[in-house]
């Protein structure tokens, strides 16, 4: 089960910053959503794995690490908040300049003009 | 009053300028005062027991196992202190209150005043160094926000800048000094360490110490070859230079010297160093002050002289001279102050400050002119004023000083000062007020209105009165000050005449060579303006430019504006700290017993995985993407209760559906495909660093789990205490709701803000601009549906409202025992809520919810801020629960608990901020030309309803 769990937040998060390197406004979000995900579930991981050995006091049980996962759901609540902030300014920036681009580089870097037919 | 609340007052008043501003600048400077005059008043009050020769202290420990204690005491010396910068702080107000013409931001002006002036009180009780430091520090901020308060003139920037890299720098040389000193005296209590005289001074350590230390206070106090950014930062109001550089800020440095005058003093290299640095300071700054135009800037070189008078007094290193450089400070700060204020008036009056541009104002402006007499008279050291108190005593203490076993140095020096002093002081009334009236002032100069001349009218008041009675008046506070300065009872015996002992013929020759040499002014002034001299703002510049230079090639390199390139850049450091921790540290094989692999949770990995890969290759459909997040979600919800943490996937489950719900109501506005940008070198390249950073991670996780708690966890504490202390049986909630109520409160306030953000930000977007013109040309680029409102739907989340609140509910009461609690409750009933928005509109649900969102929130944080400080009164610390098991007849005993409250509050802002998020959205739609309903099932105005229905 380890493994499982290692290779998803693995992958989460190799996707997660490949989407945040990119450049517009809306996979930057999806990457940092992926992001979120792959940290809350790193932090959660970090209290080590239990199955069927919920936090939740009975007599003469084992439980699992409650710590971490108070920790995390406090985490998932605020990356709602803050991905519900930056989709709005993305949004904003967006009707305000009309073009969802993400950077504020000179020339060199500017954006190319999408090349159609190279999906 | 507490030593610690005096210090905190003018921080706590800091906040009320600025509120009040709006009731007026008279309220605005009132309040002011009345902050500064209630901490005078606490001084005040133990100003009887510390003449006595008692020390007043105040003990907060804070952080004791680093030495860091929140420590005040209040002795003579810092009596003196506060009494100057609370009291000068008080006049200062009130001309400030004057002197600010109506365009001027006061509210901002009074603010940054009191923060400069808590800081100052700060510095001078602390008990602590590291704390002192710390106001230390404060100083140069504030100061920074004061000088550079006039933010369009370039003046006032650069002279802040100067002021604050100056002086900041020699407080980063002090901290290294002040640990030092901690270091060999095994502790940071200032108290401790004036006690150890000779452990210090036989330490190797002493010099670097030292030396650390000085430069911090010369820095401050403007020493040379420090001595260049105070007149820059005359660029200031006046109200700001009269007060920093009177009263409070340059003697700052002084204080420090004195404070540390038990243990420093009475070495050659503190007498070599010290006494030399203040004897060039003084001689040369008054020798310039002569030949400045401008009445401030040659107010700055005075001040700098006088405080190398004062330094070098210190410096001598004996009991009479540091008793003569305590007298010399209140002389100085009631003087100049005073000089300052009225440079104010003059400038403020006539418009100019060029002393070549005036003369002749004693006519016109008499109250003024009166002023300017007697302090610049008592600047010059003529009797009876209180400035020939204390420089007579100059004087006489420089007779005593053996400068390499020369006698003469220091006295002739000292003489040549006070010339230029004399002379400086006389130009000022002379070249200003006397003279023929002229008729080319810039404006019409009169004398200012009562409020203006009050303050300086007073100071100069207090010059007479202590030049004629000094022992009377302010005899005591130099005994008691002199006698904390060193350390031992100090006779303190101040007269105007001592016979005829040489300081009285230095004296007589200083005022006659300094008429001299003010008659000489003119072919003087020539020879000056001639001769070439350092420049030293250009030496200032030319020092930082290549610093400019050089971290302007790292910004540029680094932070070009391109947001995937910090990121890059973050990410590759992180990256790298990781190997390097790898490769230097030593690892063996975890030890772990892996939990097994059943086949239904591989099935949920294998979509996890799959959906995650399908990401990076369909990213650029963004409808697509936001599915395949969804999927991803739903798989991380199921490993929740999987892996036993259901509160988790509770929580996850429902923040899923708000977050694709916002982000396809975003997306309608957005474009719908990400087109390819960038080239596949890039690609690959940005490919390589998120398999690595993935890599890394999974690595770490995976060596984290397959290995045992290096140390013991603390979640054997909250399971053993979650019933007994929490009294509910699901640890999770209680940690959130008890254990950890501060970080969860934190949190909502958070989300409420981010909340009140969004609003904040459509608020602005809708009210006109490109945004909001774009929005009214709207066309969808979709196809719509024809049916706006299915039937189906609305009916379905009609049916389910009631169900879904009750579930809210009925989540939210069982959350202290069972998996729920305000967090998942909140979610789940802003859900239901949004439901109605969705399938019947949004002007249809409006219409029928009366509660406001942003009342919501305020209510949320209120209720749980109140239920912690319930805690309070039940005499327990800040979220302390408290619960008590009841019966009623027919229902089975239960339990009550304040932790119910707080959820409340918890449940009430997620709600609202929920809510106003989405519904913000809902607005850029219906400016978008999104008709509002009044029907539940309208249908699409622009269509005709067909028989295919939905498209």
């Amino acid at each position: 089960m380890e493994l499982l769990v290692a290779s998803a937040v693995g992958l989460m998060t190799a996707c997660g910053v490949y989407l945040t390197l990119r450049k517009r406004t809306f996979p930057v979000i999806v990457g940092i959503a992926m992001l979120s995900y792959a940290v809350n579930v790193f932090i959660f991981a970090s209290g080590r794995l239990a199955i069927g050995l919920p936090a939740i006091i009975t007599e003469g049980a084992s439980y699992t690490d409650p710590l971490t996962q108070a920790l995390v759901l406090t985490a998932i609540v605020i990356s709602f908040g803050m991905t519900a902030l930056i989709v709005m300014m993305a949004l904003g920036a967006f009707l305000e300049t009309g073009d969802d681009y993400i950077g504020m580089e000179d020339d060199a870097d500017a954006p190319t003009p999408p090349q159609e037919g190279q999906k | 009053m507490s030593l610690a609340l005096i210090a905190a007052l003018p921080f706590l008043g800091a906040l009320l300028p600025g509120l009040l501003i709006r009731a007026g600048r008279n309220a605005c400077a009132t309040v002011t005062g009345l902050v500064t005059a209630l901490a005078l008043l606490g001084i005040l009050l133990h100003a009887p027991a510390v003449m006595r020769g008692e020390v007043i202290t105040t003990r907060i420990e804070w952080l004791p196992a680093l030495g860091l204690n929140v420590n005040f005491f209040l002795d003579g010396l810092g009596l003196l202190f506060t009494g100057l910068i609370l009291g000068i702080g008080l006049l200062i107000i009130l001309y400030a209150r004057f002197y600010l013409s109506s365009k001027d931001p006061m509210g901002q002006f009074y603010a940054y005043l009191l923060l400069f002036q808590g800081a100052m009180v700060g510095i001078v009780l602390s008990d602590n160094i590291l704390l002192l430091l710390i106001f230390w520090e404060l100083t140069s901020l504030s100061s920074f926000l004061l000088i550079g308060y006039w933010k369009h003139l370039p003046e006032g920037r650069q002279g802040a800048r100067m002021a604050l890299t100056v002086t900041g720098a020699g407080g980063l040389a002090m901290i290294a000094g002040m640990l030092i000193l901690g270091n060999i005296v095994g502790s940071y209590d200032l108290t401790v360490i004036l006690q150890n005289k000779d452990l210090i001074q036989g330490s190797e350590w002493y010099l670097p110490a030292l030396i650390l230390i000085l430069i911090g206070a010369f820095t401050k106090s403007a020493q040379f070859p420090f001595h260049f950014w105070l007149p820059h930062a005359m660029a200031a109001p006046t109200p700001v230079s009269a007060y920093l550089h009177s009263a409070t800020m340059v003697k700052a440095g002084l204080f420090l010297m004195a404070r540390m005058w038990p243990v420093l003093a009475g070495t050659p290299e503190w007498f070599y160093i010290v006494a030399t640095t203040g004897l060039i300071t003084m001689v040369m700054a008054a020798k310039i002050a002569l030949f400045k135009d401008d009445l401030k800037a040659l107010l700055a070189f005075s001040t700098v002289s006088h405080l190398g008078l004062i330094t070098m007094l210190l410096g001598f290193g004996t009991t009479e001279a540091a008793m003569v450089a305590v007298f010399h400070i209140i002389n100085h700060a009631t003087f100049k102050a005073a000089l300052f204020m009225s440079a104010g008036i003059v400038d403020h009056e006539t418009h100019t400050r060029d002393i070549k541009r005036l003369g002749g104002l004693r006519h016109l402006m008499p109250i003024t002119f009166t002023i300017v007499c007697i302090s610049a008279l008592s600047m010059a050291g003529i009797p009876p004023l209180n400035g020939f108190l204390s420089k007579e005593l100059m004087l006489e203490e420089s007779t005593h000083a053996i400068w390499a076993g020369n006698h003469w140095v220091m006295p002739v020096l000292a003489t040549i000062g006070a010339m230029f002093s004399v002379a400086y002081s006389f130009r000022l009334i002379a070249h200003t007020f006397l003279g023929p009236v002229r008729d080319d002032y810039p404006a019409k100069p009169h004398d200012p209105g009562f409020g203006m001349w009050a303050a300086p009218a007073f100071l100069a008041a207090l010059v007479i009165a202590i030049g004629i009675m000094p022992m009377t008046t302010v005899g005591e506070l130099v005994r008691a000050t002199a006698s904390a300065v060193t350390g031992t009872e100090v006779e303190v015996y101040i007269s105007h005449w001592h016979g005829f002992v040489p300081a009285l013929w230095m004296s007589i020759i200083a005022v006659g060579a300094g008429f001299i040499l003010l008659g000489l002014h003119r072919p003087l002034d020539r020879i000056w303006l001639a001769t070439p001299r350092p420049e030293a703002k250009a030496i200032f510049d030319a020092i930082l430019e290549p610093f400019a230079r050089a971290s302007r090639a790292i910004i540029d390199r680094l932070h070009d504006g391109s947001l995937a390139r910090y990121l890059a850049v973050a990410t590759l450091t992180i990256l790298a700290a990781g190997i390097y921790a790898y490769q230097t540290g030593t690892h063996s094989p975890g030890t772990r017993a892996l939990t097994p692999i059943e086949p239904v949770p591989a099935v949920g990995w294998l979509l996890l995985m799959g959906a995650t890969a399908s990401l990076f290759t369909f990213h650029r459909n963004r409808l697509l993407a936001l599915v395949l997040v969804g999927v991803i979600g739903l798989m991380v919800s199921v490993g929740f209760v999987y892996l036993s943490a259901p509160d988790l996937a509770l929580t996850q489950i429902s923040v899923e559906v708000a977050t694709v719900m916002l982000l396809l109501l975003a997306l309608n506005f957005l474009p719908k495909d990400s087109p390819v940008e960038s080239t596949v070198a890039r690609r690959s390249r940005d490919g390589i660093i998120a398999g690595a950073a993935g890599l890394g991670i999974g690595a770490l996780i995976f060596a984290l789990m397959t290995r045992d708690s290096a140390f013991q966890t603390i979640a054997d504490f909250h399971l053993a205490n979650s019933k007994p202390g929490g009294g509910g049986t699901n640890v999770v909630n209680v940690i959130l709701v008890d254990f950890r109520g501060y970080d969860t409160f934190g949190e909502i306030i958070v989300l409420g803000i981010a909340g009140l953000v969004i609003y904040a930000l459509v608020e602005a977007l809708l009210r006109g601009g490109p945004a909001n013109d774009r929005l009214l040309a709207w066309v969808p680029d979709q196809k719509r549906a024809g049916d706006r409102h299915p039937l189906m739907l609305v009916v379905a989340t009609r049916m389910i409202l009631p169900i879904a609140l009750m579930v809210g509910a009925y989540i939210f009461l069982r959350g202290h025992n069972e998996p729920g609690g305000g967090f998942i409750a909140g979610l789940v009933v802003a859900i239901a809520t949004i439901m109605q928005y969705m399938a019947s509109g949004f002007g249809w649900a409006a219409a029928r919810q009366r509660i406001d969102y942003h009342a919501l929130i305020g209510w949320g944080v209120t209720i749980a801020g109140l239920c912690g400080v319930g805690s309070w009164f039940a005499m327990r610390p800040f979220m302390t629960t408290n619960f008590g098991y009841f019966k009623l007849p027919f229902i089975e005993k239960f339990e009550l608990a304040t932790a119910a409250i707080f959820d409340l509050g918890v449940f009430l802002t997620v709600v609202g901020a929920v809510m106003l998020a989405l519904a913000s959205i809902s607005r850029i739609a219906i400016r978008a030309g999104e008709t509002v309903n009044v029907e539940p099932f309208d249908i699409q105005p622009d269509e005709e309803p067909t028989t295919e229905g939905v498209r």
